[in-house]
């Protein structure tokens, strides 16, 4: 139940209080959420909703941070192994 | 789906997996603490990708599976008044009382709604102006702001027919209770992603410190637990006991300030019973006395029912990782989801439920 999944906001209307809301597109799936809690949230903005409420605002840039760190213990890898080559 | 299929990709979580066997050198128990990650460690079979001995152990991060038992009768009780219409989660209808559960009340006649938000439910009591709306508001940190907001849209337009039945617990102090239990085995915490979406992770910094435990807060999909499993492991093998934020697309360091705002407007901290664990100080949300009127066990007159579990289940163990689902002799034998014995059988997050969906009844028995 504590399911929390990111959707795209698709419309929003002009409220600044805790009536702000709109509508969030969940891979197909159109529902109303209640975007009080995430003022910063622009239209095509992805949001993590909960219950019908966004929590936050997907970053971007902090997205990729799973395959870079990837990429970084990989490339450490290939480092070290290189390194025995030539110590060998 | 943007953000979620990428992060199941089998190719990288293999990546992952041979990444950590790698740097793994001794054997390491980890807890991960949401029932979501339970879920998805079980369905997508993570816990067979980890090098020998590093072990997942299941902790007590389902709300479901934690509301006590006395609270559930309390539920079953308000449910049953002929003026109530009773709205939860859908999890709790077949959470076991003491006899019977709220889809045996609602079969009976009691008017017991599944929502899908607590904002519906106040929806609902706009609506039914001559009925009394109760909504059943479990739930970890993730779930206080919705419920706050319900109730503050509740005392904005100044309803008199809407009310909570509040069981709120906190993470926090169930991993310190954990890290404080005798028999505890484990190294290393994953935080819940979505909890820290909400409250940040400044209240991990003193509990990594004072038990020398790393804490990684992570989220839900294979990659971020595979990821999560990984800083934990390197940071025990390197001796560093420090908090770590796998999840940062979603998580600031300072969580959701509104929310934050939100949740102490409504809520104030209270000791609460965790279904199988006991009574945790300051482990809960109740509501602040200024919103009292909301207060549904006040409404109901049902706030001093006291209630003992039943001896067979032994979901206490499970949620705080001291025997795994299938160490429990009712396991997949008296005990199924459709005759559950325990609340870990009930939800699709309890740790019981997952291992009987995904492994089947004897499967892990044999492993
Ligand atoms: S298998 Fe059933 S009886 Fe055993 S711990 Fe899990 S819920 Fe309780």
């Amino acid at each position: 139940m504590c399911l929390a999944i990111p959707g795209k906001v698709i419309s929003m209307n002009d409220a600044t209080d805790f009536t702000r809301h709109g509508k969030v597109d969940f891979g197909g799936v159109v529902r109303q959420v209640n975007l009080s809690l995430v003022p910063e949230a622009q239209i095509g903005d992805y949001v993590i909703v909960h219950v019908g409420l966004a929590l936050s605002v997907m970053d971007e840039a902090e997205a990729m941070q799973v395959f870079n760190y990837l990429k970084e213990i990989d490339a450490l890898q290939e480092l070290q192994e290189a390194d025995s080559e030539v110590h060998r | 789906m943007k953000y979620i299929d990428e992060y199941r990709d089998a190719d990288l979580a293999a990546r992952f997996s041979k990444a950590l066997k790698r740097i793994t050198t001794r054997p390491w128990t980890l807890m991960e603490v949401c029932g979501g990650q339970t879920h998805a460690i079980i369905k997508f079979g993570l816990d067979q990708m980890l090098p020998e001995g590093v072990r997942l152990v299941h902790g007590p991060g389902c709300p479901v599976c934690v509301t006590p038992l006395e609270m559930i009768e309390k539920a079953l009780e308000i449910a049953a008044r002929p003026e109530v219409i009773f709205c939860s989660f859908g999890d709790m209808l077949r959470v076991p009382g003491a006899e019977r559960d709220l889809l045996r009340v609602k079969a009976a006649g009691g008017d017991v709604r599944i929502v899908y938000s607590p904002l519906d439910a106040v929806t609902l009591a706009v609506k039914t102006p001559d009925r009394q709306v109760v909504f059943f508001a479990v739930g970890f940190e993730t779930t206080a702001p919705a419920n706050a907001l319900a109730v503050h849209q509740a005392r904005r337009m100044g309803l008199t027919n809407f009310s909570m039945l509040v069981s709120h617990v906190l993470v926090p102090p169930a991993i310190e209770a954990i890290l404080n239990s005798p028999g505890c085995r484990v190294n290393g915490f994953l935080a819940a992603g979505h909890v820290c979406t909400v409250m940040g992770v400044e209240e991990y910094y003193p509990l990594a410190q004072r038990y020398r435990v790393p804490i990684v807060v992570t989220g839900f999909e294979p990659l971020d637990i595979l990821q999560g499993v990984l800083m934990c492991v390197k940071q025990l093998e390197e001796g560093r006991a420090e908090v770590e934020n796998q999840y940062s697309r979603s998580v600031r360091s300072e969580g959701n300030r509104a929310a934050q705002h939100l949740i102490q407007r409504v809520f104030q901290v209270v000791p609460r019973r965790w279904r199988g664990i006991g009574q945790i100080p300051a482990s809960g949300l109740g509501l602040r006395p200024e919103y009292a009127e909301f207060d549904a066990e006040r409404r109901f007159g049902v706030a001093d029912c006291v209630m003992e579990e039943p001896s067979e289940c032994m979901s206490g163990l499970v949620l705080q990782g001291l025997i795994k689902p299938t160490e429990c002799p009712a396991f997949g034998m008296r005990c199924t989801p459709d005759h559950p014995l325990g609340a870990t059988m009930v939800s699709s997050e309890g740790a019981c439920a997952a291992y009987y969906r995904y492994r089947g009844r004897c499967a892990e028995r044999q492993a």
